[in-house]
């Protein structure tokens, strides 16, 4: 893989809708990531941070500009493609959990390896480490219903983590959990970082913020400002450029 | 990545298992009388083929009817000499003639008919002996008095349990000696009871009874390798000719044909089957309807799931593929149950109403597979739409 940045925005904008009732979501973005970096993004509702997100998890294109993933041209891809890069490169971490209801642990964290085509004991053994990693091969037998918040969320977790990914997109990854069970996800994601995984997280809580190496602040569709360099608990920080 | 498809489709069943009984229930219904229908059908046609076969196979019937003058003109024995001779393809001829008669024995009347016959009628109506011996070719040429008689006769004037061959009987006043109970043949329609019946020697009911040498009808059995129309023509040519009918003048005679006969009863049966079973296999249609009910509700239910699919990387026909394999496993088991059923319901209904049970494996490989089929129908719409829903929508449906 190239030495350059694993994620360049250039010019993005999006618009929804059509005519007078168009919106401009996005008014030119630009930005660019480098691998092993921890971004926050942080921005009031309506700034543009989740459509962001959005085009950088390959789950939507921008109306205009350039979108470089790992040197793709995301922009010109079609659904079926953008689908197999994010089968093969991105884990997700939704606030919701998004875990599949009445479906054990393992089977939800197997999910995305039933899509690469794992043999049912290769899914099987991947999913197991990935619960261990995250600390519930115990629980791995229950279904959501029977975990408590934290650790659906750490199901959910492993389940981004069982391709190993290269980047990791967490939209509010704490926002359903309490202060403690946040700091715990949060340390676990800092942790995961630190072993290599580049990491995406839009938040609104800055303490949930502060455990990025990098913050970057939207407002009104735009990059407002980039923080980085300051965060003590990370040590070195990589750049992201606005 | 199929097998894992299919286990997925099983699992999502398996977790609605009340629901999935009911969405199937259409088809269930629609396989199983289908089915019944089916085989009551095959049961029916076999039932008449037999009670038609009980006439003889491969036979023809022929007998005077109302001539232009309004006369019926009997046949003679030169007649059936002529056909034994002169049609190709006839195996045997043989004249019949009854009279209704009051028989007698130990006292007791019952009203009966007694048919002069021969062994080759009974060859070509193939009717057995149960008890006894037929006629020997010296009885049949002199006439003598001796009777065949039939079960019906035996059981109403004859000692039960006890033998019957040897004793003396009166048929109104002519006096024969039993020497044989022919096996039953059945009623072949009309009402009448063929079975009560007395069969002596042809020459001497002309004799003793009728007075006259007439003969009432013929049967000729014939050789099935021939050509039938072939045959039919030459015979009524022949018949005509001894007949002097002119050109123009209308057959004084009728022939019925045995296999014509059956093979019309079977297609009018089978045609009546099809009809039936079509109608029968409207249900299925709307128990696909059901199944695209279902589906779509399980679509809109499941909206979320597909979400998360969708972003950890599913393609849409991966998506479709499950929801359509849902679909075809629901109809599969549908179609499994409802074969089931519908065996156990034409089992039970063909033994109530007295038709034999004919198990048709066609229609059966057949019903599943339209239920599958029917699954991949209904159940493409319904698929077609999760796999077109867009992920983020999809993740924030509630």
């Amino acid at each position: 893989m190239s030495s350059g940045p694993i994620i360049e925005l250039e010019g993005i904008t999006k618009t929804f809708g059509t005519g007078a009732a168009a919106f401009q979501a996005l008014k030119g973005v630009n930005m660019s990531i480098q691998r092993g970096d921890f971004v926050a993004v942080m921005g009031p509702s309506g700034s543009g941070k989740s459509t962001t997100m959005n085009i950088l998890g390959c789950l939507d294109v921008p109306t205009t500009g350039k979108f470089r993933f790992l040197g793709t041209e995301v922009q010109s891809l079609n659904k079926d493609q953008r689908s197999l890069l994010r089968r093969r490169y991105l884990g997700f971490v939704f606030q919701g959990f998004n875990l599949l209801a009445r479906t054990t642990a393992v089977e939800n964290v197997e999910l995305p390896l039933v899509y690469r085509g794992a043999s049912k004991s290769e899914r099987h053994a991947s999913a197991m480490r990935a619960l261990d990693r995250v600390g519930l091969a115990p629980w791995a037998h229950h279904t959501p219903a029977e975990l408590s918040g934290g650790q659906q969320q750490r199901v959910a977790i492993a389940r981004a983590l069982v391709t190993d990914p290269e980047v990791l997109l967490a939209d509010e990854p704490t926002g359903n959990l309490d202060s403690e069970r946040s700091i715990e996800i949060m340390e676990f994601l800092g942790e995961l970082n630190r072993q290599g995984i580049t990491i995406l997280m839009v938040t609104h809580e800055p303490e949930m913020a502060d455990f990025a190496k990098t913050i970057v602040h939207f407002k009104d569709g735009l990059v407002e400002r980039v923080e980085n360099g300051n965060r003590v608990r990370h040590g070195k920080h990589e750049g992201v450029t606005a | 990545m199929f097998g894992t498809t299919l286990l997925l489709a099983m699992r999502e069943i398996r977790r609605h298992l009340m629901r999935s009984f009911l969405t199937t229930l259409g088809i269930i219904i629609g396989v199983a009388a289908v089915i019944t229908m089916v085989t009551l059908g095959r049961g029916v046609t076999a039932d008449i083929e037999e009670q038609i076969s009980s006439l003889g196979s491969n036979l023809y019937i022929v007998f005077p009817v109302q001539g232009e003058r309004g006369q019926f003109r009997a046949f003679d024995e030169d007649d059936v000499t002529a056909v034994r001779e002169q049609i190709a393809g006839v195996k045997a001829v043989a004249g019949q003639v009854d009279q209704n008669v009051t028989a007698i024995h130990n006292g007791q009347d019952w009203e009966t008919k007694v048919e002069g016959v021969s062994n080759d009628f009974m060859d070509a109506r193939g009717i057995d002996m149960d008890d006894g011996r037929r006629f020997t070719p010296a009885e049949e040429q002199a006439g003598s008095n001796v009777c065949i008689i039939g079960p019906t006769v035996l059981e109403e004037i004859f000692i039960p349990g006890q033998s019957p061959v040897g004793e003396r009987m009166r048929l109104n006043n002519v006096s024969c000696q039993v020497i044989g109970v022919f096996a039953t043949r059945g009623s072949v329609g009309g009402g009448g009871d063929d079975d009560n019946s007395v069969f002596m020697p042809l020459t001497n009911v002309q004799r003793r009874f009728t007075g006259n040498n007439n003969i009432g009808y013929m049967v000729i059995s014939y050789d099935s390798a021939y050509d039938g129309d072939t045959m039919t023509n030459s015979l009524i040519d022949l018949l005509r000719e001894r007949r002097v009918l002119l050109a123009g003048q209308a057959n004084d005679f009728d022939i019925v044909d045995t296999a014509a006969i059956n093979e019309t009863v079977a297609s009018t049966v089978g045609t009546l089957t099809i009809m039936v079973a079509a109608i029968a296999a409207i249900s299925l249609v709307v128990g696909g309807v059901g199944i695209m009910n279902i589906m779509l509700v399980s679509v809109t239910e499941r909206t979320r799931e597909i979400g998360i699919r969708l972003a950890i990387g599913a393609l849409a026909r991966e998506v479709r593929m499950q929801f359509l394999t849902e679909a075809v496993v629901l109809c599969c088991f549908g179609g499994l149950v409802g074969i089931l059923l519908g065996f156990l319901l034409s089992f039970s209904l063909s033994s109530a109403l007295g038709f034999p049970f004919v198990f048709d494996p066609f229609i059966n490989i057949l019903s599943f597979v339209i239920s599958a089929l029917i699954g991949i129908m209904f159940g493409y719409f319904p698929a077609r739409r999760a796999s077109m829903l867009d992920p983020i929508e999809a993740l924030r449906h509630e």
